[in-house]
């Protein structure tokens, strides 16, 4: 059975003019091998070919931004340090230590790893402020004192001479063409790597921290170990990206390594759009080739940077590619690749555990004096609708919040399937089949509803099921809440009625064993409730155990089996719908209750 | 024993510049949520107004100060105006790149017009100092901390006894709530613009004879003003004034019995530090994102 969605759906239309066109990763990859061929044969200039090559490497040190910036959302101003580590590793090693070219390379991006790693433990834990931002300017002037004063490893100012190009066995880098082809082969590949990466789900988890880190620690993404490994991917790109700047010149010195040239990095990011490997490509060209084309502006020109900086975050947010992409994409969309008719996700009854499934003893938080939950006790039956009712401020979805790891409990313990989950991080409570929906609604907003729903599909345990890959999963819960022929909209433009569902659909894709839904119904119209009550009579008829927190008794009258109902932060009455609304406290709560003088 | 005492003049008064900026880096950012990378670079502004008044236009240094304090609170406007109000709806990362091309760009604006190299301002007391016990006392420290003192209790009467400054904060707390009041938003953030870069125009017009002017002068002041904010607690405005203090000292320590070399990574060492053991800092306190 498949419950059919209130109003008729289907895609939206909105002024759709353009065609859409298959092969374009065809297209994609045709051009970058002529361009590729162009190079290797064109006869350039010494000086043109220099100055790609080190395009090339700042392209390079920028995919670690558009991994960082792009995917997550977080702002580094130390990409010139890993450029520098990578670099100075490579020239010390070499012309220093004497060790093998490979080995220094290894161990420069090894060194940026770790102090990649290091910083993004210390910066990323608080969420929402970015601090990362303003340990990397720190880190980024103290790496700028070190290279100048540690004379006897750096040479300071002078810099180190006479750097090694990569040695290739059979092939000779020595011309600077050649050398430019082999920069130009492995922007290449890292792009495409950075690509892929996109797709991937550390991708996808990555734009989801970006886009809401709330929902997405909640979903089950662990965000803070996302961010690191954004923060230390960027990082092993930004040394690469100084060794292949070191072959450029065969010369470094700490100028090349300053906040100026993190800035740069910077720039050339979001002047060619963050999210993108041919922006950045695009961004690196222009701003190592515009002094040399600006010539007049002379010593201004990191003042018209900063202005650009400005001025492209007004106007041009997304960039130069995404500018483009914008106009192109009017025309040619990329094609839809057919999606799955799959049957509904369906939950099957669970092993016989324990009766109770989600305990609450005794739980108490206090916000200061404010005691928005005061000793609550409650018991969640398997395979129950459990409705949550009182008054608005009664401490429903404080409870929520500590049931699903938000907030640490002042006091008390939180026990699934007889086990505490009590002071658990959040995504670690939804690793263990817990997953909610939220009262205002937190979606990935510039993300299709496939892509957010997947983000449920990717986390959950889903490999026990039967349905195959995350799409069909994704399908499978959208089919489930009848939103699947709307997978492919942009989650913004949908109808508030159906982000609700979505909403829904993405926390049943982790296949929970139980479900908490933080009024579903505010703001639905009748229609839309009424789809709402079928769909969580459907998934308590396959044993799913559903915490509801409600204010229309209607719908907790007709779907709940249990109700406990909450006051000032206590729970002042459980039983069925039928009882507890008989009895006197809930009538005050709800009502007040006139005494009647006899 | 004299010498420590020294330093602890001198690191107070170096604080009180770090706290002046950071008071104002904390407004703005209670005010509208954005972190300005411009701040330090604002109060570098404020010395070069100093500069140009006293060089150019030969003003007496009381009179430089207080006309440089206006200009800088126009620039605030203008600051306002011209970065946070196009991109006041655009999220978090917008803004907070537009304030570092808003940093690079003050800073290489004044390279380019002034020249890189530092400039000297003599203080409104020439070299003139007092003695408290064996300590010698730069009149412009105590000038420095005189007014952080000032400032501290005007903000302090400002924001509790005036109606003006509870409509601020009532923005700063809600601003849909606020709007529906009747407070003009807008206008209560074009305010709070304008204060908080006449606030680190202040610290840069203050500063100015004890540093060499010059363009660099921005960079390490945002850096300390954000360390500051740190330790003092993130948005909390005590803790920016005790945060500012704080760091001075630190800075000042370091720097005398560590490494002048590094001495702005001091600094750095303690916000790692808050950051992994408190990171709330001293008057922060934690909270956690309402779902």
């Amino acid at each position: 059975m498949t419950i059919a969605a209130p109003t008729t759906i289907r895609p939206l239309q909105r002024g759709f003019r353009g065609r859409r066109v298959t092969g374009r990763g065809a297209l994609v990859v045709l051009v970058v091998v002529v361009l590729l061929l162009v190079t290797a044969l064109y006869p350039f200039n010494d000086l043109y070919t220099l100055l790609l090559t080190q395009a090339a490497s700042f392209a390079v040190a920028a995919l670690g931004l558009v991994i960082l910036i792009g995917y997550s959302g977080q702002i580094s101003l130390a990409q010139a340090v890993f450029f520098g580590i990578g670099a100075y590793a490579l020239a010390i090693g070499v012309t220093t230590v004497h060790l093998e070219f490979w080995v220094a390379a290894v161990a420069g991006i090894a060194l940026a790893a770790l102090l990649g790693l290091l910083l993004g433990l210390v910066s990323l834990k608080v969420s929402g402020l970015h601090y990362l931002a303003l340990v990397t300017i720190g880190v980024q002037t103290i790496f700028e004192l070190w290279l100048l004063n540690q004379v006897n490893v750096t040479q300071g100012p002078q810099g180190i001479v006479n750097i090694p190009r990569a040695p290739l066995p059979g092939l000779s880098l020595d011309g600077d063409q050649a050398y430019l082809v082999f920069c130009l082969c492995l922007l290449c590949v890292l792009g495409s790597l950075v690509w892929w990466i996109g797709r991937m789900r550390i991708g996808r988890a990555m734009r989801a921290v970006r886009e809401n880190p709330l929902a997405a620690e909640v979903i089950g993404i662990p965000t803070y170990r996302v961010k690191v490994e954004a923060f230390v991917l960027s990082a092993v790109f930004g040394a690469v990206g100084g060794i292949l700047y070191t072959g450029a010149y065969a010369f470094i010195s700490p100028d090349d390594f300053d906040l100026n040239h993190s800035i740069i990095f910077l720039l050339l990011t979001v002047l060619g759009g963050s999210g993108s490997v041919f922006g950045v490509t695009l961004g690196a060209v222009l701003v190592v080739f515009l002094p040399e084309w600006l010539e007049f502006l002379q010593n201004t020109y990191m003042a018209v940077y900063g202005l650009a900086l400005i001025l492209l975050m007004i106007a041009m947010p997304t960039g130069i590619w995404g500018g483009l992409r914008l106009i192109v994409g009017h025309w040619i969309k990329p094609a839809r690749p057919p999606l799955p008719a799959v049957p509904p996700l369906t939950f099957r009854a669970p092993a016989s555990k324990s009766e109770v499934m989600l305990a609450v003893r005794s739980l108490s938080m206090y916000f200061g004096g404010v005691k928005a939950v005061d000793g609550v006790d409650m018991e969640v039956r398997r395979g129950q609708v459990h409705a949550l009712v009182g008054p608005n401020g009664s401490g429903k979805t404080t409870l929520l919040n500590v049931i699903t790891g938000i907030y640490e409990p002042t006091a008390g313990d939180v026990l699934l399937d007889d086990r505490s989950i009590t002071g658990l991080r959040p995504h670690v409570i939804a690793s263990r089949g817990v997953s909610r929906t939220f009262q205002l609604i937190r979606l990935l907003r510039s993300e299709s509803v496939l892509e957010n729903v997947m983000v449920g599909a990717q986390v959950g345990r889903w490999a026990e099921q039967a349905h195959g890959g995350l799409t069909a999963q994704a399908m499978a819960a959208l089919e489930l809440v009848g939103l699947s022929s709307i997978a492919y909209e942009d989650a913004k433009n949908l109808p508030y009625g159906h982000q609700r569902l979505v909403e829904i659909a993405r926390a049943l894709a982790s296949m929970p064993s139980l479900l908490l839904l933080d009024e579903p119904a505010a703001g639905l119209n009748d229609a839309e409730k009424q789809h709402l009550v079928e769909l969580i009579a459907r998934l308590r008829s396959e044993s799913l155990t559903v915490v509801l927190i409600e204010h229309d008794m209607e719908i907790v009258r007709s779907v709940s089996d249990a109700v406990t109902v909450l006051n000032f932060g206590k729970a002042i009455a459980e039983g069925t719908c039928e009882s507890i609304l008989r009895e006197r406290a809930v009538q005050e709560a709800y009502m007040g209750v006139v005494d009647v003088v006899a | 024993m004299s010498e420590v005492g020294q330093l602890l003049v001198a690191g107070i008064a170096i604080g009180s510049v770090y706290a002046l900026v950071a008071l104002g880096f904390v407004l703005i950012y209670r005010a509208t949520n954005v972190v300005n990378f411009a701040q330090g670079d604002l109060a570098m502004l404020g010395a070069y107004a100093l500069l140009v008044t006293l060089t150019v236009f030969h003003l007496p240094f009381w009179l430089a100060g207080l006309v440089s304090l206006g200009v800088m609170a126009v620039v605030g406007i203008l600051f306002g105006l011209g970065l946070y109000y196009p991109l006041r709806n655009r999220g978090f990362m917008p803004i907070i790149v537009a304030t570092i091309g808003a940093s690079v760009l003050f800073e290489n604006g004044i390279v380019a017009g002034f020249g890189a190299s530092p400039h000297v301002v003599t203080g409104m007391f020439g070299t003139g100092s007092f003695h408290i016990g064996s300590v010698f006392v730069n009149d412009q420290y105590a000038l420095l901390v005189g007014i952080l003192v000032v400032v501290t209790a005007f903000q302090f009467w400002f924001f509790e006894g005036t109606l003006l400054g509870k409509k601020m904060q009532a923005v700063s707390q809600d601003k849909q709530m606020a709007l529906l009041l009747g407070i003009p938003v807008g206008l209560m953030i074009v305010i709070t613009f304008s204060y908080s870069t006449a606030l680190a125009g202040l610290a840069g017009v203050l500063v100015s004879p004890v540093l060499f002017v010059s363009a660099g002068l921005g960079s390490g002041i945002t850096m300390n003003a954000f360390a500051a904010t740190v330790i003092g607690g993130f948005g909390d405005v005590t803790g920016a004034i005790v945060g500012g203090l704080v760091l001075g000292l630190v800075d000042t320590f370091g720097g005398a019995y560590i490494s002048f070399t590094y001495e702005q990574g001091f600094g750095m060492a303690v916000v790692i530090l808050f950051l992994l053991f408190r990171p709330q800092g001293l008057f922060g306190e934690r909270v956690a994102e309402k779902a």
